[in-house]
């Protein structure tokens, strides 16, 4: 038996379990507040969208996205980009022989891809590997990593988290950098030459300055301690699987050795889809008088140690110049473009209706 | 806790002061609870279970708890946390306000169970606390305090054995009502005297009516044989109710604790839904089919998609052990299970908060409306279910009582006939009160005032402290009674020299015309009852004449007199009820002493009945009042309440029906309905009464040919296929329908023989085809019947009942919408309603301006939150495509999590609290307005269907232009990349400014809060971000939004692919207004707001001729009548 009253409430003549807003005793002046709040009259900026304020409003987008439109796509069509496949799909390609090459094959199969550039890469030209049909979106592989071990934190460098499985231990001893991400990094290495007069000139091809900067100098860390003897800090963990080498071991440069290779941090910036591009390497311009990258004879050497041709993936190499946009992307203008000339052209077309209707009914609109 | 239904048969005995009266008798103690008052739910040591139980019932609760469970067991794409953390909070917020809620009452009870109480034991006043006082305990009540518990009345400091008691917090009427000790006990007024008293109580076991008790006392004094006495609700004092003007009284407890009459006339009332809620509910079940075809579909699109092995286990990518070695049948479980938990932000837990936070918080604007206070009851609107408060913006039916509703019950007595001679005060001569027309003989007058001056139950009350029902006789005396009829009756004799000076000791003092005071002695009072019709007092004057005068309703009155001095009087009542007047005809006899007698001992009988009280004194009622002489009639004016026509006027044009329902009689009732323009001159009436169909043997014939007569006028009026709209009937000739009591039961309750049994339906079809109804000669029930009947019919529209009297509680709980009127019949009315206002004219406010607000805005609420969510989880589902139906989640936890809580919430709340699409005075000076919410306009599945739409292209161009700008994820001026986060993190951008500028076009009322939830909100979003972002955070497993946010703001082209998806987002709607807008302007009918028909113009004395015209309204709203005025 709930019985639902209170008696204090009763006493002062409210209702029982209801939600009586008044306060105060039957006795008490009740009189609502004469607040604007409470009467409900604000003031208040009351907006009304009329044709008058709407039409001369599309043509003002209208005028403004189309040149920014413009702008963009002019921008994105003088970016230079080359891209070559040299996944070796297809039998007459130089590295069709690396095919169906694996993980540990030694030596490495190489392979060398000659191209022609038509236009000179005037600024300074970035060099990306691109590949297609590879899931690093996947929720299995995304998940797979322990921050707060690339973070440097000691504990998790010799335990790492249980989300690595099943790229958490070998044989027992934990793995540095642990999970598939890491396990599948990139490893095929790019060396661009230039021919001239037939002799292949390499082009010094940085790689630093490739990823964020806060990835680099905050987010991954190595374990602290000697930053000198690398080694030592990966004692009592294991490289991982797929590694032909610890981590310790991807570059000779400390700065850029350990958790914080910057090949690396790119590769654990897991890609939104399934096919991308991720920064290799750059190439800098090294005067003003003469383009980065002239136009003419290039070869592209490449030790093939990646294999995607198990999944049907695609692997590119992506030459570009960037802009202050980016890379080069045509959606945005001519998405701009678009909506700014439909803009322009509905406010021709209501400017026309609301004329032609507003003239008709001034003279036809009287009420019976 | 005790009283159970079953206990409520039988009587109880109690023994006065537990002292057992004889040996003999074997007295069986029977089990009382005690007198402790439990309105709390919860004790500390239940209150979690319970609590978390009676949430969890709540089934969308419960559907967030499944989904977070799956989420504990499953391994799935969000943590639990994304979704544990919302229903957390929600019901932590829930069990915070109901354990608050029930502290104040645990400290109420507290406040009443531990507060002093005195109770006689062995002679001694001893000082217990209230919860201890057991049934029979002897307990002294002193002025001003409230009584502990139901108490028989024994003994009173005051000589007569009387005392006064106000009942305000029981049924909210002020005014003192006399209560009488036991005849034989009100002399033991002393500690010791009360404690020699022996005596058994027997009544009946608890029941709720505060108005009926029937007992009986035995009082055993030594060796005589017990001498019993009635009891009857005049002996008994309700827990509640406070002791006035006595000093002190001795009573002892027959119901304690919960079985006291006011403890159970507090069980819960039902629950009322509102239409609202049903459309939640169905938006709800598409939802939910949606997030199930969802789940569905990227389940079923996994395995097609992993049956090529190297999509299902890639080198790069392998699969844990425990997963390798899951059953497949499982693992499609869980895929699904995971899917669901992903996508099941679609079904918002945070909207449930803030409808129910809008819906609280907005029924204060209600309580704060300064219109609606009424600077003489010093009292505004009160809100007692905020449930409701937008089914006041979907009326369509109206029931409204009249007395005191429509009219303002405050009588005024306009004249008498006396021997159908008119007697009237007359307005032009103020000097000369009294104008004759023609004169009956002087005896006859007088006798005729004597009766009014004596019929009564008016008391006298010296002191200003009482704020009931006052008329100011000399000084600071004022009559008080329950009905404001006899004031008015006992003020109207006093014009004609006659005033009634109280009474004494059973003697009623009247000051005649010659300024004597003549003394009656006052030996019975027959009280009115709503079947008789009429009170009666038997009085015996000085010479020791004995006289029964009468008064009541002409139709009661007439059968029970000589019939043939019933003409004259008869067309005057008949003249008078035509003008509005309430009438009542007044009767005498004089008896011989032997015809007292037996009259004494009949009713002293009928009192003494324990069983069917009420049944033998209306039956013994019925025999005495007979044979008895008319002297005369009186008329008295019911006033109109102010602007209630206008209010009608209103409420008619905004498309409701009217329907008055009213215990009056049909003339009154009518004219009423005329004054207040409910009928209007061109309004064809229909008649369905007594008067029509006759009292005949063919009655049910005659009904029969009288409802196929209407209902066949009706159809050819009303073609059929009139488009559809229910409130089409606007455009024809008006017609009204009148119907009473009597008639109304045949149809609902046709007897076995009858031919057709389907009158009910005709009778139906007639009433909906009728602008207005006037239902009179109601009883209460049969109001409830009515508003049921038509509740029920095709398309269940919604009613909403108003009324302020006790009789009009019925049909208050039975509509859908219940509206007191804080009148002066007393409290039963707003205590039991949903909303109470103080006057029937604040009720246009509350409709149109209070009711069409609400209704807009939780429409737009409750859309906008089931787009909001579409919108936000499309991406989600359509980036399944591209990860491999992973489950991967687009968005950062915390994303999910904030985003409904934080990002988006308040800048809706404040919209759905603050918006005025239409101003307050435009809502309510433009009733034809309202027709455009009419039947759930809003909720309809076309603008939720629109909306769908919307949301679900926002979700594709959020989605698909991240994508075409991800094509190329080096978006920097630096050449690096973006990641997954990024991505998410855009389309999250996009989304979050989008719907809350997409709320930004829809508000039209912009204050300042608006400004700044809707500004405050997103720079919180991005101020938030960058927090997010900007802090490796310690304990978290994953940094993944490090610095995400940052540097997709450095991207300009990010910036650009931003302002344009919000803008191609957004354009649909701009275009949509613009075409609005556009073609409004082209069918420009300048649209003039209806003018109405002032009531207060007329009374002016302008005369108008009112011409209907219709006019073709262009827009789809459907044809409106427009009224226009010329002025003749």
């Amino acid at each position: 038996m709930a019985v639902n009253y209170s008696a204090k409430e009763d006493a002062d003549g409210h209702p029982s379990g209801g939600l009586g807003a008044t306060g105060g005793g039957a006795a008490k002046t009740r009189k609502p507040d004469n607040t604007a709040f409470k009467q409900q009259r604000l003031p208040a900026w009351q907006p009304i969208l009329t044709a008058g304020t709407v039409l001369p409003a599309f043509f003002v987008i209208g005028l403004v996205f189309i040149p920014i439109g413009i702008g963009i796509f002019v921008t994105s069509n003088n970016i230079r980009e080359y891209e070559i496949d040299y996944t070796g799909i297809e039998p007459t390609s130089p590295c069709n022989k690396c095919l169906n090459v694996s993980w540990n094959s030694t030596p490495s199969c190489t392979c060398t891809i000659n191209f022609t550039l038509d236009h000179p890469f005037e600024s300074n030209v970035f060099m990306y590997y691109g590949l297609s049909n590879f899931y690093q979106n996947h929720r299995r592989y995304v998940k797979s990593r322990d921050d707060s071990q690339l973070n440097g934190d000691n504990g998790s460098l010799l335990n790492p988290s249980k989300e690595c499985e099943p790229y958490r231990t070998s044989e027992d001893k934990p793995i540095a950098p642990c999970g598939a991400i890491a396990n599948s990094m990139f490893n095929d290495t790019l060396v661009l030459y230039r021919i001239d007069n037939e002799t292949r000139v390499p082009i010094h091809l940085n790689k630093k300055g490739i990823a964020w900067w806060t990835d680099k100098n905050v987010k991954f860390r190595n374990p602290s301690g000697d930053a000198n003897n690398l080694t030592a800090l990966f004692q009592g963990t294991t490289k991982p699987v797929n590694w032909p080498k610890p981590v310790y071991m991807l570059d000779s440069d400390p700065d850029n050795n350990g958790f914080i290779n910057e090949d690396f941090i790119v590769w654990m910036r897991t890609a939104a889809l399934p096919t991308f591009r991720k920064l290799y390497r750059l190439i800098e311009r090294k005067n003003n008088l003469q383009p980065t990258l002239e136009a003419g004879q290039y070869s592209l050497d490449i030790t093939y140690n990646y294999p995607v041709h198990s999944f049907d993936g695609r692997k590119r190499m992506i030459l570009s110049t960037i802009s202050w946009m980016g890379g080069k992307n045509p959606f945005l203008g001519i998405a701009y473009i678009t909506v700014g000339s439909i803009c322009f052209f509905l406010g021709v077309v209501l400017l026309i209706i609301h004329h032609r209707f507003g003239n008709r009914n001034t003279s036809a609109d009287i009420p019976n | 806790m005790c009283a159970g239904e079953e206990k409520r048969v039988g009587t109880r005995t109690v023994l006065a002061g537990h002292r057992p009266v004889s040996e003999t008798d074997a007295y069986v103690a029977q089990k009382f609870c005690d007198n402790r008052i439990v309105s709390s739910k919860y004790t500390v040591w239940n209150f979690l279970p319970k609590n978390l139980f009676e949430q969890f019932r709540r089934i969308a609760n419960f559907y967030f708890l499944i989904i977070f469970l799956v989420q504990v067991i499953v391994d799935t794409p969000t943590s639990p946390v994304t979704s544990g953390l919302p229903l957390f909070f929600v019901i932590t917020v829930t069990a915070i306000k109901q354990g608050y809620e029930d502290w104040l009452r645990h400290r109420a009870d507290n406040e009443v169970n531990k507060s002093n109480v005195f109770v006689i034991e062995n002679a001694k006043q001893v000082r217990k606390e209230s919860e201890k006082i057991k049934v029979g305990d002897i307990v002294e009540v002193k002025a001003d305090e409230t009584f502990p518990c139901d108490l028989i009345f024994l003994a009173s400091s005051s000589p007569d054995g009387t005392c006064y008691v106000t009942t305000a917090s029981l049924d909210g009427e002020s005014n003192f009502k006399t209560h009488y000790a036991v005849r034989d006990t009100m002399v033991l007024c002393t500690h010791e005297a009360i404690d020699s008293l022996a005596a058994t109580i027997e009544c009946e076991q608890p029941q709720p009516d505060l108005y009926k008790f029937v007992g009986r006392i035995n009082i055993y004094t030594s060796n005589q044989e017990p001498i019993a006495r009635s009891l009857g609700p005049e002996n008994l004092l309700l827990k509640g109710s406070t002791l006035k003007n006595t000093k002190k009284i001795y009573g002892v407890a027959v119901y304690t604790g919960m079985e006291t009459k006011m403890a159970l006339n507090y069980q819960g009332k039902s629950q009322k839904r509102s239409a609202v809620e049903k459309s939640i509910n169905a938006f709800l079940v598409v939802y939910l089919c949606m997030l199930l075809s969802k789940a569905t579909v990227c389940t079923t699109m996994k395995y097609v998609w992993q049956s090529n092995p190297f999509n299902d286990e890639p080198w790069y990518n392998e699969k844990t052990k425990k997963e390798k070695e899951a059953f497949k049948v499982l693992r499609m479980f869980t895929d699904f299970l995971s899917f669901m938990v992903l996508f099941n932000f679609i079904i918002p837990v945070s909207m449930y908060v803030t409808v129910e936070m809008q819906k609280f918080l907005g029924s204060f604007f209600i309580s704060w409306d300064k219109e609606m206070y009424d600077e003489e009851i010093k009292e505004g609107a009160l809100v007692n279910t905020s449930d409701l408060n937008e089914e006041l913006g979907q009326v369509e039916y109206v029931f409204t009582d009249k007395t005191g509703t429509l009219t303002e019950n405050s009588m005024e007595f306009i004249e008498c006939c006396i021997d159908g001679h008119k007697y009237k005060e007359s307005i032009s001569e103020v000097d000369g009160p009294l104008k004759y027309y023609g004169k009956a003989e002087k005896c006859r007058e007088e006798l005729f005032l004597r009766a009014l001056c004596l019929c009564h139950t008016v008391q006298i009350k010296e002191g200003d402290q009482v704020d009931g029902l006052i008329g100011h006789l000399e000084h600071r005396a004022t009559y008080i009674s329950s009905s404001p009829d006899e004031i008015a009756l006992v003020k109207g004799a006093k014009k004609y020299g006659f005033s009634f000076l109280g009474l004494e000791n059973d003697y009623m003092k009247v000051k005649n015309q010659n300024n004597e005071t003549e003394r009656y002695q006052l030996l019975h009072i027959l009280n009115f009852d709503p079947v008789r019709r009429r009170m009666s007092v038997i009085v015996r004057t000085i010479t020791g004449k004995l006289f029964l005068f009468c008064k009541g309703a002409d139709s009661s009155i007439f059968p029970k007199v000589q019939q043939d001095e019933i003409q004259q009087t008869k067309a005057h009542v008949d003249r008078n009820a035509m003008d509005g007047y309430r009438t009542l005809c007044v009767a005498f006899k004089e008896l011989s002493q032997a015809e007292y007698d037996q009259i004494d001992k009949q009713i002293c009988e009928a009192k003494m009945a324990l069983q069917d009280r009420e049944e033998k004194m209306a039956k013994v009622f019925e025999d005495i009042e007979a044979n008895m002489h008319l002297i005369g009639a009186t008329a008295v004016e019911d006033k109109l309440q102010e602007q209630a026509a206008e209010t009608i006027e209103a409420l008619h044009a905004a498309g409701m029906k009217v329907w008055v329902l009213t215990g009056d009689k049909m003339e009154t009732a009518k004219s009423t309905c005329y004054a207040c323009r409910l009928f209007q001159t061109n309004t064809e009436l229909l008649e369905l009464t007594t008067k029509t169909v006759g009292h005949s043997e063919r009655k049910e014939d005659r009904l029969h040919e009288l409802l196929m007569e209407y209902r066949k006028r009706l159809l050819q009026d009303f073609p059929k296929n009139r488009g559809g709209r229910k409130r089409s009937w606007m455009l024809n000739q008006e017609y009204g329908l009148i119907i009473d009591g009597s008639t109304l039961s045949l149809i609902l309750n046709p007897s076995q023989d009858s031919s057709s049994s389907n009158y009910k339906t005709i009778f139906l079809q007639i009433c909906l085809k009728c602008t207005a109804v006037l239902c009179c000669r109601m009883a209460p029930l049969q109001k409830a019947q009515i508003v049921r009947m038509v509740k029920s019919t095709k398309g269940s529209p919604i009613t909403l009942s108003i009324g302020d009297g006790a009789n009009d509680v019925s049909m208050i709980l039975e509509a859908h919408v219940g509206i007191g009127i804080k009148g002066k019949e007393g409290r039963q009315a707003s205590r039991n309603s949903d909303y109470a206002v103080p006057k029937f004219k604040h009720l246009r406010k509350l409709l149109l301006a209070h009711g069409h607000l609400y209704y807009v805005r939780i429409a737009h609420l409750v859309q906008y939150f089931f787009y909001k969510n579409l919108c936000f989880i499309l991406p989600q589902f359509l980036y399944q495509f591209f990860c491999g139906f992973s489950q991967q989640p687009l968005y950062d936890a915390a994303y999910l999590t904030m985003y409904n809580i934080c990002f988006t919430s308040l800048p809706i709340l404040a919209y759905s609290l603050l918006e005025q699409h239409i101003n307050i005075e435009t809502l309510t000076s433009d009733p034809q307005l309202y027709m455009k919410i009419s039947d759930n306009a809003m909720l309809q599945w076309k603008p939720f269907l629109y909306w769908t739409f919307l949301g679900a292209f926002e979700g594709l161009v959020f989605f698909f232009g991240v994508y075409y700008l991800f094509q190329n994820s080096s978006l920097e001026d630096n050449g690096k990349v973006f990641g997954n986060w990024t991505f998410g993190t855009i389309v999250f951008t996009i989304l979050v400014f989008t719907v809350t500028l997409k709320l930004a076009l829809d508000t039209r009322f912009w204050t300042w809060m608006n400004h700044f939830v809707i500004w405050g909100s997103l720079a919180f979003y991005v101020f938030f971000s960058f927090f997010w972002g900007g802090i490796i955070w310690p304990f978290l497993k994953q940094q993944r939004m490090y610095f995400v946010f940052a540097h997709m703001v450095t991207s300009l082209s990010t910036w650009l692919a931003i302002i344009l998806l919000i803008f191609i987002s957004l354009f649909p709607e701009i275009l949509l207004i613009v075409f609005k807008n556009v073609r409004r302007k082209a069918q420009n009918a300048p649209f003039d707001p209806p003018m109405l028909l002032s009531y207060k113009r007329m009374e002016n004395g302008c005369i108008f001729k009112w011409k209907p015209q219709e006019v073709i309204n262009l827009t789809e709203r459907g044809p409106l009548r427009i009224l226009q005025m010329q002025r003749c």
